[in-house]
Order: C-alpha cells, then sequence, then structure tokens
C-alpha cells in the first residue's frame, strides 16, 4: 500500500483526529475541525474528480489496470503465438526453453516458451496474456451487467410501493443462496460461454446493486428539490433520470468496482473447477485447471496465470477502495 | 424475547420459501433434458418418456415445484440422477469433512484474526496496523485456490510437514483427522481473517474513543484488560455480525478448497453433480447451504442478547 491511510478506516467517534484524506464538500462544517488540522491551505474545496486523481490508492491501481489493458490489446504483438497452438513436441517444457511450435498453416517456427508449455504443447506465456483479455472483459461486463439490473430493479423498488415488498423478498431470498453456487449451477445448465458466464456470475450480484439504489432512492426522495420536483408535475421516469440517479453515481461506481473484482475471480473459480468458459478458451482459470494434474512436477503452470489473477483482482480492489475514500465517505466509514 | 423469538422465526421463512423456489426454477426452467441424461446414448424414445413420467417431469412446473416441497418438509431431497442413492443419505455421507473443514476454518479465523484487529486498533497507525490493512486488501484479492497451491508447494511438497491431499474420518482418530484438515483450513482462513480483523479493528477502533475507555484506564486498571472487558467487549456486535456474513465466502471457499484437496465434501458433491447434470443433488446441496446460512445469521442476531446485555428484545 501506498498511503497509510486505508479504505476501511473508521474515524473514531469524537476521539483521535479523523481520518478522511481528503475533506468532504458535502458536510463542510463537520469537517471543519479536521480541516484545520489536516492543511491550512485549503482554499477552495476540490471537485470530486480532482480528490479522486490525488488518491494515492486511485492512482497505483489505475496505472496497473491500464498495465494490464495494454498487456491485452497489444497481446499480438508481445511475442507470443496463437494461444490455441500446440506442438506434441514441445510438451511440458520449463520456463525459457526454446522449441517449436506449428501454426496453422502447417509452418514449424522456432519459439521460445518464456512461461514453459502445458502437457498438449501450447505456450503458457501466449495462454496467460491472451487470458487478460478475458478476465478483463468479464470483470467489467459482469459489473455492467449486474449494475444495469440493479440500477433498474432498485428504482422500480424506491418508486413503486406495490413492488416494494415482493420484489425485495425476492432479492432476500436470492441474497440467501451463496453467490458462486448459483454460478456453478447456471453455467452448468446453460453450457459455458462468454455470455452465460457473464450472466451467472452478474446474477447474484444484483440485489446488492438493488439494495443499495433502492436504499438511495428512499433517503433521495425525501430531499426537498424532489418534493418540489413531485409538486411541479413533474413526471416519475424524468425525477428518476434527473434527480435521482445523478446522486448514485458515487455508491454505484465503487460498488461497481468490487463486482468487478468479484466477477474476475468467480471467472476463473469457474473455469478452475472445469465448470466455466469451454477449455480451449484460454482463460487464467482454465490454464490452472490444466495445470492441476502436473503440479508437483510444473507448478509454474498455476503460478504465472495465478499471479496475474492475484495481481489483476489486487489493481481493482485498491482502486476501489481509493473510489470509495474519495467518492463514497459514509461508506467509507461504515466498514 | 420469546415475542421476538417467534417473530424473527416467522420472518426467516419468507426467504427460505423463496430460495426453495429460486432453487427449483433455476435448475428445472434450463434447457436440456435429465430423463434424457439419465437414460443415457442408447436409450429409445420410449425409455426416456418412460423415465421422465417416473420422476414426474412431465407435468406442469407448479405441479412438479408442489411435489418437490412437500417431499422437501418430510425431508425427501429426491434421488440423484447419478448416483441413483437419495439425496439425503449422499449429504449425510458427505457432511463431516465440509463440518470439520469449515469448523477449524472458524476457529482458527476468530483465534488469529480477533486479536490482531483488537492489537491494530490498539495501536492505531503503527507498523501492525498497516500490515494488517495491507494484508487484508491482499487477502480479498488472492483467489482461494492460488492460495492454496502456493502453500502447497511450500509447506507440503517443499517443506514436507503436511500431506499433500485428503481427508481422514475422525473415526480415523483426531491427530490424523486435524493433520489432514490444518492445510485447507488455514488456506480457507486467510480471506475469513482479512474480513474480521478489519471489521474488529474498526469497530474497536470506535469503542476505544469512548469516555468509558478514558474511564477505565484513569482507574488505573491494566492496558490488557481495558482492551478484553471493554473495548473489545462493546466492540462484540459488529465483529459476530460479520463471522454470521461470512459464512457465505466461507460456503464459496470451501467449494474450491475442497476439489483443490480432494476432500470428499459438500463442495466436492457440487462439482460433481453440475458435471453429470445432476439435478436433484444440485438443488439439495444448493439448498442446504443457503439454509444453514440463513439459519447461522438467525442465530447471530439471537446472540446479539448474550454479546450486549444493553439490546432486549
Amino acid at each position: 500500500m501506498t498511503t497509510p491511510r486505508h479504505a476501511f478506516d473508521a474515524s473514531p467517534q469524537g476521539g483521535a483526529p479523523s481520518l478522511s484524506a481528503q475533506p468532504d464538500p458535502r458536510l463542510p462544517m463537520d469537517l471543519a475541525e479536521t480541516l484545520s488540522t489536516e492543511s491550512a491551505s485549503v482554499v477552495a474545496q476540490p471537485t470530486a474528480w480532482q480528490r479522486v486523481r490525488r488518491n494515492g490508492s486511485v492512482r497505483v491501481g489505475a496505472v496497473a489496470l491500464l498495465l494490464l489493458l495494454a498487456l491485452a490489446l497489444l497481446a499480438p504483438l508481445l511475442g507470443t503465438v496463437d494461444p490455441t497452438l500446440f506442438d506434441p513436441a514441445s510438451r511440458d517444457l520449463t520456463p525459457g526453453k526454446q522449441g517449436e511450435i506449428t501454426t496453422l498453416e502447417g509452418e514449424t517456427i522456432k519459439h521460445t516458451f518464456v512461461m514453459g508449455s502445458d502437457s498438449f504443447g501450447r505456450d503458457i506465456y501466449s495462454r496467460v496474456i491472451y487470458g487478460t483479455r478475458v478476465s478483463l472483459i468479464v470483470g467489467l461486463a459482469t459489473a455492467v451487467v449486474a449494475m444495469a439490473f440493479g440500477i433498474a430493479l432498485g428504482l422500480c423498488a424506491g418508486f413503486l410501493r406495490w413492488l416494494d415488498g415482493p420484489l425485495m423478498r425476492v432479492m432476500d431470498g436470492l441474497m440467501a443462496i451463496p453467490a458462486i453456487l448459483i454460478a456453478i449451477a447456471l453455467v452448468a445448465m446453460w453450457r459455458g460461454s462468454l455470455l452465460t458466464v457473464v450472466i451467472a456470475i452478474a446474477i447474484p450480484e444484483i440485489p446488492r446493486v438493488t439494495r443499495l439504489v433502492r436504499s438511495l432512492v428512499l433517503s433521495i426522495r425525501e430531499e426537498p428539490y424532489v418534493e418540489a420536483a413531485i409538486s411541479l408535475g413533474t413526471p416519475t421516469w424524468k425525477i428518476m433520470g434527473r434527480h435521482v440517479l445523478p446522486n448514485c453515481v458515487a455508491p454505484l461506481v465503487v460498488q461497481g468496482t468490487f463486482i468487478c473484482a468479484s466477477g474476475i475471480l468467480i471467472e476463473a473459480a469457474l473455469s478452475f473447477l472445469g465448470v466455466g468458459l469451454p477449455p480451449d478458451i484460454p482463460t487464467w482459470g482454465n490454464v490452472m485447471a490444466e495445470g492441476r494434474a502436473q503440479f508437483n512436477e510444473y507448478p509454474h503452470n498455476i503460478f504465472f496465470p495465478g499471479i496475474f489473477l492475484a495481481v489483476t483482482v489486487l489493481a481493482v480492489n485498491i482502486l476501489g477502495d481509493g473510489l470509495r475514500d474519495t467518492l463514497d465517505p459514509k461508506m467509507a466509514k461504515r466498514l | 424475547m420469546l415475542k421476538f423469538l417467534g417473530r424473527r422465526l416467522l420472518s426467516t421463512l419468507p426467504v427460505l420459501l423463496v430460495v426453495a423456489v429460486l432453487v427449483f426454477l433455476m435448475l428445472r426452467l434450463t434447457p436440456g433434458d435429465p430423463a434424457a441424461v439419465l437414460a443415457g446414448d442408447a436409450a429409445s424414445t420410449e425409455q426416456i418418456a418412460q423415465i421422465r413420467q417416473s420422476l414426474g417431469l412431465d407435468r406442469s412446473i407448479p405441479e412438479q415445484f408442489v411435489i418437490w416441497a412437500g417431499n422437501l418438509l418430510t425431508g425427501d431431497l429426491g434421488q440423484s440422477y447419478y448416483y441413483k442413492t437419495d439425496v439425503s443419505t449422499l449429504i449425510a455421507q458427505r457432511l463431516e469433512p465440509t463440518a470439520s473443514l469449515a469448523l477449524i476454518t472458524i476457529v482458527i479465523a476468530v483465534v488469529v484474526a480477533v486479536p490482531l484487529g483488537v492489537i491494530a486498533a490498539w495501536r492505531f497507525g503503527g507498523a501492525l496496523d498497516r500490515s494488517l490493512m495491507a494484508f487484508s486488501v491482499l487477502g480479498f484479492s488472492v483467489p482461494v485456490f492460488v492460495l492454496a497451491y502456493v502453500l502447497i508447494w511450500l509447506v507440503s511438497l517443499k517443506l514436507g510437514w503436511l500431506p499433500v491431499q485428503g481427508y481422514k474420518r475422525l473415526a480415523d482418530g483426531f491427530g490424523p483427522w486435524l493433520y489432514h484438515l490444518i492445510l485447507p483450513a488455514f488456506t480457507l482462513s486467510v480471506i475469513y481473517i482479512a474480513l474480521i480483523a478489519r471489521v474488529t479493528r474498526a469497530s474497536v477502533l470506535e469503542t476505544l474513543g469512548e469516555d468509558y475507555i478514558r474511564t477505565a484506564r484513569a482507574k488505573g486498571l491494566p492496558e490488557a484488560q481495558v482492551l478484553r472487558q471493554h473495548a473489545l467487549a462493546n466492540a462484540a456486535v459488529p465483529i459476530i455480525t460479520v463471522i454470521g456474513i461470512g459464512i457465505a465466502l466461507l460456503i464459496g471457499g470451501v467449494v474450491v478448497t475442497e476439489s483443490v484437496y480432494a476432500i470428499p465434501g459438500l463442495g466436492r458433491l457440487t462439482v460433481d453433480a453440475v458435471l453429470a447434470r445432476d439435478f436433484p443433488t444440485i438443488q439439495g446441496v444448493i439448498l442446504l447451504f443457503s439454509f444453514v446460512y440463513v439459519l447461522i445469521n438467525l442465530l447471530v442476531d439471537l446472540s446479539y442478547v448474550f454479546f450486549d446485555p444493553r439490546i432486549r428484545y
């Protein structure tokens, strides 16, 4: 960690100095003391975007993720071969060994297996680099799908009284089933493909977003400006879009990063267990699943994708922690 | 208190019902014909139809649910399509390894995490505090199966201290049982430690700012006693709550951990059942896990009275 001030820090009530790295412009009076002890030179309140950019965790997480994104986009240029290529002559090579691999055109080329090869003679390095694409897509898509459904359902629950009770009971039920079990069952029933895996991972996350949006809607609804809008006869959909949703953005962005992290983890776990994406698709979970049988002799088959997986999830989590600190101080204090 | 107990018990019933409906629908409304799977590749259309009828799969979905839920209430989870035995028997056979793993994991997690969290809050901002916070982000990020392989490689293969895989029943002796479970339980406990330590730290940090802590210190109580009897005791409720909520994490981890360490428990059963498209077994296991989760959180709610006498129902 680059900063000792961490996301889950809870400020002691009325005790030691507050931990908020930056003052929250929404609560200028409450934090006046903090301000004076933290820095004397705060004249203009920084905007949310400025606070985000100055946060150390956000920077570390964002830089790491940009690097991973570059790896994913530039995968063909980074000395990789087609990740589905295999060559029986190059089976079970240790990292750094020279070998040969046959291209789809039937041409045999010399290739250095930087991370070794698996028991089919496939290049682990290429599979791991291309696996970055799958993980990033799954993480992002899971967050987008879960958010889209969660926001729609949360707005409905918050605005339509008759729907609130039944909908939230269904969400309670969904939350009582451990996420990975829902995902495993759904993927197995639908057969693994990128779309089904994303939806299966997103479904157990939907209740969390729904709850968040619903609670935000219920509190924002009581604000004077919403009352004013209602009394002026503004249609409900316009109130949702103009007044309620913009106030939900910050907590939702924070929530979204954590869904992204858990989506990447669960996809890897599913593939690892053999119930995720088809084995020929290069994902970190699949590479690890293939490495299981020979772990004693060739532990690197599991370690290389494992390191990439852990670093990616770590980057997303650090980014999320930083965003929470800066965008959503109320939530940061709760945990 | 009794009135509250009754109300709280009643309020879990709709959740359990919704869980039952969701689990039933999830696995019944998906493409794929279990009768065809069960009959095998060589079966004729008549044979498949016969199996479908004997399983009740030819009835309407609501009818199927009523039959299934009725059986559920009598403890009958149906017949496994794959193992051809009662699902409840199957679950009973696999219960011991999973329960053992979960129990040891919780014990390790609480014993390690609570003192760590208390000390981190006490020496707030110090080296231990900062490393604990860093560790907890790391703990949330390293997947349990990656950690499992790192530990197997280090502890079992390189150092040779513990067995690589496998499980010994408690009936074979306490020693071998514990010996085989230590590494899996430790692996699984890491994320749980991260979670509990973080909440303990935040919760104790909050109580340490209270007036009664200053009073306790002013009257000359030893610091250890202040921390244990005043700070931790008053911080107990959020800690107990997160232990309950964390059970969901634990269940997810059990599935993966059992697979890596070849422990023949419910997690392995789930994965095997999914690969074999064994609907009744999948339903049974998911229902069991969900009900356990709901009931543990019910117990957690009730335990507030014990941990915080100010709470009265």
